[in-house]
């Protein structure tokens, strides 16, 4: 049964890390820019929900989603957009000094405060932590809630891509931005979108993430982005399905492996300490395997830059 | 190329090096200097993963897995004995039981830094673009996990300290100038010439007989041996190491340092990694108060940090392909003795009729 308990668990990191690839995907999608500062975007939403922990869950949540789509918007109009035309290499280092900057602006405010310790307790849908007993399993509310929200924000992602004009537009952009733009496509305008939804997914990550880890410090978020986004090259960066798979998989790969690892031993790969080498070293091997992502279509590697 | 030229274009990264060395070792206060033989040392690092990323022109986030492993090579068996028997019990007993010097110690990490990127590269130089940078993003993953939690081979988690501080002034500036050479000599032989070559053109550069994966891999050694050796030099600066410092803030850090400067060259690394270390040193001693003419200006504890960001995204949105443009040193032209013939032009001259 604990085996069974260690699979569920992993659905839900699966679904919550399937979110943050979306994130990815979707900006990726029609800048072609891996965003490594998409995790700094979550902690500046899950601090909207620590500032704000005595107002009521809906406003503070509203909030933390306005916070996260401003700042994802003002990032691609002072960063991104002058850098457009620009060699990827810049652009990469770009998102890495707004990384920087969010990051070490989120410390500051703590020498303002004077305040120290773990972090910033947030208590936003807290209730969501317990856990409902299901014969011998447990299972958190929190983890329904991520496979709820990832759901629900699937299934809206897919009507806006699929019903909207926008989201045609956004199809099309990701797939030849330039035809797309001689065809009429507008180019800020499809970015914008892609990158306030992005932002959006931000802040909903944020909540979830809140309630399973509630102290919110400079570093919430991070590692989370940082081994999805390997998930999403590995499953596919091309596509935004298969970036979420790849997403999914790493996560509850994750999750999955840590639980099913002996807790002790020293010796590299026997231990559930070296979890994340056992994780990065499938990557690697998927990579190889199938360079353009495992739940690409085959033969279809566009033209890729980094 | 003329004799002169080449002379010139190593000259100017070493000469930028060196000034920096004397007018820091000259002028500034003996607490700030370590911050100035921080900076040389950066320069080292961010020359070093340009041996690889500038000549390739493929993003690679796993040059500090070299880094992490020449440094934290380094700087174990360099620690005194006796003290190391004790802090360090439970290592391999080769590794407990035996100690050399910090100069030997410096070629052991180069050595160790090449053959870790060798084994690495030769699977992960066959993939290119987004691939090869997470596939190499997972490599930093795995040296960090297996160098935090594994205990026979380095501290694990906790700090390694006790390291001898022997890079200097000297050791620091002979080290950077010695991987500065090593790096234009190698961009300037036949293999660094083949491999910015397939930067520019693969298909062009197979064509014409170019094996890139064999080119690549020589440069992914050659840069993990230079990252060894530059951790090396940076352990001996610290004293002390925590596998976090070895980690993804360095390795952004670095990157960021050579893209600022200019990605594709050796001038461009050069630069970007003094002008960022400037800036931050600028910057953080601002926030215990500098005088600039008169003024007494001190910004609250915390602010370098977010200037120094700031600071690389105005370059970067200034000047996009970084401070040099990727050029190589160049004295001005009316410096120059030997003439050249005029510059060709950059861009295609507009065509005239149909």
């Amino acid at each position: 049964m604990t085996h069974v308990q260690s699979l569920i668990d992993a659905i839900g990191v699966g679904a919550l890390y399937a979110l943050i690839a979306v994130g990815i995907g979707l900006v990726f999608g029609v800048l072609r820019l891996i965003n490594f500062a998409y995790g700094q975007l979550i902690m500046l939403a899950a601090y909207a929900l620590a500032f704000t922990d005595s107002w009521p869950d809906a406003a503070s949540i509203v909030l933390a989603v306005l916070v996260a789509v401003a700042a994802s918007l003002v990032l691609e109009r002072v960063a991104f957009r002058p850098l457009r035309t620009a060699d990827t290499s810049t652009m990469l280092v770009a998102t890495f000094a707004v990384a920087y900057l969010l990051q070490n602006a989120a410390l500051l405010q703590y020498t303002y405060r004077q305040r120290g310790g773990l972090g910033d307790p947030v208590g936003t849908l807290a209730d969501l932590n317990r856990a409902v007993t299901i014969g011998s399993l447990n299972i958190r509310w929190a983890t329904f809630l991520a496979i709820g929200a990832s759901l629900v924000s699937l299934a809206g992602l897919a009507l806006l891509l699929n019903r909207t004009s926008i989201g045609l537009q956004m199809r099309a952009a990701a797939m030849d931005f330039r035809t797309s733009r001689l065809l009429g496509v507008k180019a800020d305008t499809v970015i914008m979108v892609a990158v306030a939804v992005a932002g959006v997914l931000a802040a909903v990550v944020a909540v979830i993430l809140s309630i399973t880890s509630p102290l919110i410090n400079p570093t919430t978020g991070l590692n989370e982005t940082l081994i999805v986004l390997v998930g999403v090259v590995a499953g596919g960066i091309d596509r935004l399905t298969s970036a979420t798979l790849g997403g999914f998989a790493i996560g509850f790969a994750t999750s999955f492996v840590g639980s099913e690892l002996p807790t002790s031993g020293t010796t590299p790969f026997t231990s559930n300490v070296y979890m994340p080498s056992v994780i990065y070293l499938a990557v690697i091997v998927a990579l190889l395997l199938r360079p353009e992502g495992l739940f690409a279509r085959p033969g279809q590697g566009s033209v890729q830059r980094v | 190329m003329r004799r002169a030229e080449w002379f010139t274009e190593l000259l100017g990264p070493i000469a930028l090096v060196v000034l920096l060395a004397v007018a820091s070792s000259l002028w500034v206060t003996s607490g700030d200097q370590v911050k100035f033989q921080n900076a040389i040392v950066y320069v080292a690092l961010v020359t070093a993963l340009y041996v690889f990323v500038g000549n390739s022109g493929v993003i690679s986030f796993g040059q500090v897995s070299f880094v992490a492993i020449g440094a934290f090579a380094s700087g174990v068996m360099t620690i005194p004995l006796d003290s190391k028997r004790g802090v360090l019990p439970t290592l391999f007993p080769l590794l407990r039981d035996h100690t050399m010097s910090s100069a030997w110690s410096l070629v052991l990490a180069a050595g160790l830094g090449a053959v870790y990127a060798f084994v690495v590269g030769i699977p992960l130089m066959r993939l290119s673009g987004i691939a090869a940078g997470i596939s190499t993003l997972a490599v930093l993953g795995i040296t960090y996990n297996i160098l935090t939690y594994w205990t026979s081979i380095g501290p694990g988690s906790t700090v390694l300290s006790l390291i001898p501080t022997t890079t200097d002034y000297w050791q620091a500036t002979v080290g950077t100038v010695a991987i500065i050479c090593v790096a234009f000599a190698y961009q300037r032989s036949r293999f660094g010439r083949q491999l910015r070559a397939a930067r520019e053109d693969p298909a062009a550069a197979r064509a014409a007989g170019i094996d890139i994966h064999r080119q690549r891999l020589l440069a992914f050694t050659l840069s993990g041996a230079l990252s060894g050796f530059a951790g090396g030099l940076y352990v001996h600066l610290l004293g002390s190491i925590a596998t976090n410092q070895v980690y993804l803030d360095l390795t952004f850090l670095t990157l960021a340092m050579l893209v600022v400067g200019g990605i594709s060259s050796l001038f461009g690394a050069v630069v970007g990694a003094i002008t960022i270390s400037l800036f931050t040193i600028l910057l953080g001693n601002s926030e215990l108060g500098i005088h600039v003419f008169g003024w007494g200006i001190k910004a609250p504890a915390g602010t370098s940090l977010v200037g120094v960001a700031i600071v690389m995204l105005v370059i970067l949105l200034l000047r996009p392909s970084g401070i040099t443009g990727g050029k190589e040193f160049s004295l001005p032209r009316s410096l120059r003795s030997t003439p050249r013939g005029p510059e060709p032009p950059t861009t295609p001259a507009p065509e005239t009729g149909v």
